[in-house]
């Protein structure tokens, strides 16, 4: 830039100008780089919900104990939303995630109740009813090559119906289980799905006024909600899984096309059996974190959230024929999604515009995904 | 050089799906350096004799020798362990994933342990641009998409990938069928650049030109049966095609339509 008052003309302006056309090319290539994520479109959705709602939402929304407001809905779904992402680009759907919920929620309240086990167990016994459900729900997928649609629709109504006449059943006519908090003790288990974590960061944060308090002394938050430290862990090792392991290539391979992938040499078949199980998981773990949170069990827990969760992910970047997403895409789905269910009662609008806003918001995903994908992978 | 056997030999192959003959007595080999064209029209039973060399079907009878010794695959990661790599007609690359990612597909190079063990990308991309140099295909960014090379291109990437881990018989099908001239001409020329390498080619094509390009010898296959196979130097680029179409047939349709088919 110095040069240019300098009279020197043209042999020193021609590397210059050379170099400003390198720079162009480089900024092009950052530009591809950056479509090239699955998870800009969430990102460039959360940054507008979050601009709407700084414009007309009432400021306590962003305040600490806002924010965990917002992130709590966003965490139960998300924990749901990232497996669904995964299942997704594993070229598979499942439909049952939402009574899975429900149901691994009794079969947990039934653990505890009904048999008297301990936490730990009737934690990791659920897990394992879950994954056996999500296994054959894939198996019968596989073996049959029927589309996971249908297969999975089916479950959603065998596990819902399951739910209710289990419930009565276990509870003597009720569809809800009560009691499950009271009888799942307080050690160290109990901490670990329920409640909040980092009490003691919070407390300093308070008396060190970075973080608002009441005139007593304690903070207004006093932690996060153990969930949110799950979604968020779960979406660094789900990211993680998927972008840097062995599976995680075997997940995309397995969605982009089974036959391509099959003939290379990847087991295609325990890569979505193993996917199916790790979302009849994922909703076991939403159905004991909330359970413990409410210390009952009801059988619409979890209802319509397969629809929401598989929404996150398409706002988080998912393609419906597979093979292409995120997980931390599915993530910033998740909290667009709890931004705006909890957002709304913030603002001076009927919250009944959620639904609305869903909508349009999902549509706008999929037109933006498909646009994108097309311009990046040269597909015609 | 040293061991005389072929890589890869089959003798009386037979293959039936339920009442379905499929193949009816197939026999071929395969040498070091060499291309073997296989040829023979739609229906002639190229496509199971390709997945039972794979390791996807397996054959009801018949022998099948690699390097000598008789073999049993029950997946294709059998047949490819034992060196054996099948490219795909349409099948050889998935669009939305990257060439790195698509290179390395089933095989990835991981390091770190159990349960922190993950793929060495930065390994990866360092060899894709390498591998895509030597043939050639300039590859901007080992990160791009398959989906944006051409057809060409992605066809040599999948030759390219079963060449660097390891392969010694190449099966290519139709690698060239839904390619224009410049991009035939390109996959035939990085056929002939394997075959110098000293792998086994198996080029299996209804082009009997492309097959001629590049062919050291040619088997027929017609009705799930070998009809033949023929070295260059004895067969004529005419009587290949007779041979392959079922012979009469197709000369009368020839002098109907003026001789040229």
């Amino acid at each position: 830039m110095v040069n240019t008052t300098q009279p020197t003309a043209d042999l020193s302006s021609a590397p210059v100008i050379e170099k400003i056309q390198d720079e162009r090319l480089k900024e092009v290539s950052l530009l591809t780089k950056i479509m090239r994520r699955p998870e800009l479109g969430a990102l460039a959705g959360l940054a507008l919900v979050t601009i709407f709602f700084l414009s007309t939402a009432d400021s306590s929304m962003f305040s600490l104990a806002g924010v965990m407001n917002i992130l709590s809905p966003a965490a139960q779904l998300g924990i749901l939303a990232i497996a669904a992402a995964l299942l997704m680009i594993g070229g598979e759907f499942d439909l049952s995630i939402g009574s899975m919920v429900a149901f691994t929620g009794l079969v947990f309240g039934c653990f505890i109740t009904l048999t008297g086990w301990p936490l730990l167990l009737a934690i990791a016994a659920t897990f394992v009813v879950a994954a056996i459900l999500g296994g054959v729900n894939g198996q019968i997928v596989i073996r049959t090559r029927l589309p996971s649609f249908i297969v999975t629709l089916a479950f959603l109504f065998i596990l819902r119906g399951l739910s209710l006449v289990g419930l009565k059943w276990a509870t003597g006519g009720s569809t809800q289980m009560r009691g499950i908090g009271a009888q799942s003790g307080e050690d160290w288990v109990r901490e670990i799905f329920s409640g909040t974590a980092l009490e003691g960061l919070f407390g300093w944060l308070a008396a060190h006024d970075l973080i608002a308090k009441f005139p007593n002394g304690t903070p207004t938050v006093t932690g996060v909600p153990v969930s949110i430290l799950w979604f968020i862990g779960f979406a660094l090792v789900a990211t993680w899984l998927l972008l840097r392991t062995r599976a995680g290539n075997w997940i995309f391979a397995a969605g982009g096309d089974a036959n391509a992938a099959r003939n290379s040499g990847v087991p295609v078949d325990r890569v979505k059996t193993g996917l199916f199980m790790l979302t009849a998981c994922a909703a076991a773990l939403v159905a004991i974190l909330t359970v413990l949170d409410a210390g009952s069990t009801d059988a619409r827990r979890g209802f319509q959230k397969e629809f929401e969760a598989i929404i996150a992910a398409v706002i988080g970047g998912c393609l419906l024929t597979g093979g292409y997403g995120s997980a931390i895409g599915a993530f910033f789905g998740a909290i667009i999604f709890g931004m705006v269910s909890i957002g709304l009662t913030y603002t001076r609008f009927d919250s009944d515009w959620f639904q609305v806003f869903l909508g349009a918001m999902l549509l706008l995903a999929v037109l933006f995904n498909n646009f994108i994908r097309r311009k990046v992978t040269g597909e015609r | 050089m040293e061991t005389q056997a072929p890589l890869i030999e089959i003798r009386n192959l037979v293959k039936h799906f339920g009442s379905v003959i499929a193949l009816s007595g197939v026999s071929l080999s395969v040498h070091r350096g060499e291309v073997m064209c296989l040829l023979g029209d739609n229906g002639a039973g190229k496509s199971t004799l390709i997945k039972t060399l794979a390791g996807v079907h397996r054959p009801t009878s018949g022998d099948f020798l690699v390097e000598g010794k008789p073999v049993t695959f029950t997946s294709p990661r059998d047949a490819l362990d034992a060196g054996i790599a099948t490219v795909y007609q349409d099948l050889a690359m998935i669009p939305l994933m990257s060439v790195t990612r698509n290179f390395f597909m089933g095989r990835e190079p991981v390091k770190g342990f159990w349960p922190f063990r993950n793929v060495d990308f930065d390994h990866c991309d360092a060899v894709t641009r390498e591998e895509m140099q030597k043939i050639g295909i300039d590859v901007r960014d080992p990160h791009q998409a398959v989906g944006t090379l051409s057809g060409g291109e992605r066809q040599c990437v999948a030759i390219a990938r079963a060449v660097y881990f390891g392969a010694k018989v190449l099966i290519l099908d139709e690698p060239t069928s839904a390619l224009g001239v410049a991009q035939t001409s390109m996959v035939l020329k990085y056929i002939h650049q394997v075959r110098q390498k000293g792998l086994g080619v198996i080029f299996i094509t209804h082009n009997v030109r492309h097959a001629y390009a590049v062919g050291d010898r040619f088997t027929v296959l017609n009705r799930g049966k070998t009809l033949g196979t023929y070295a260059k130097d004895e067969i004529q680029i005419e009587e290949l095609q007779n041979l392959m179409a079922g012979g009469k047939e197709l000369q009368a349709v020839s002098e109907e339509l003026g001789g040229m088919v």
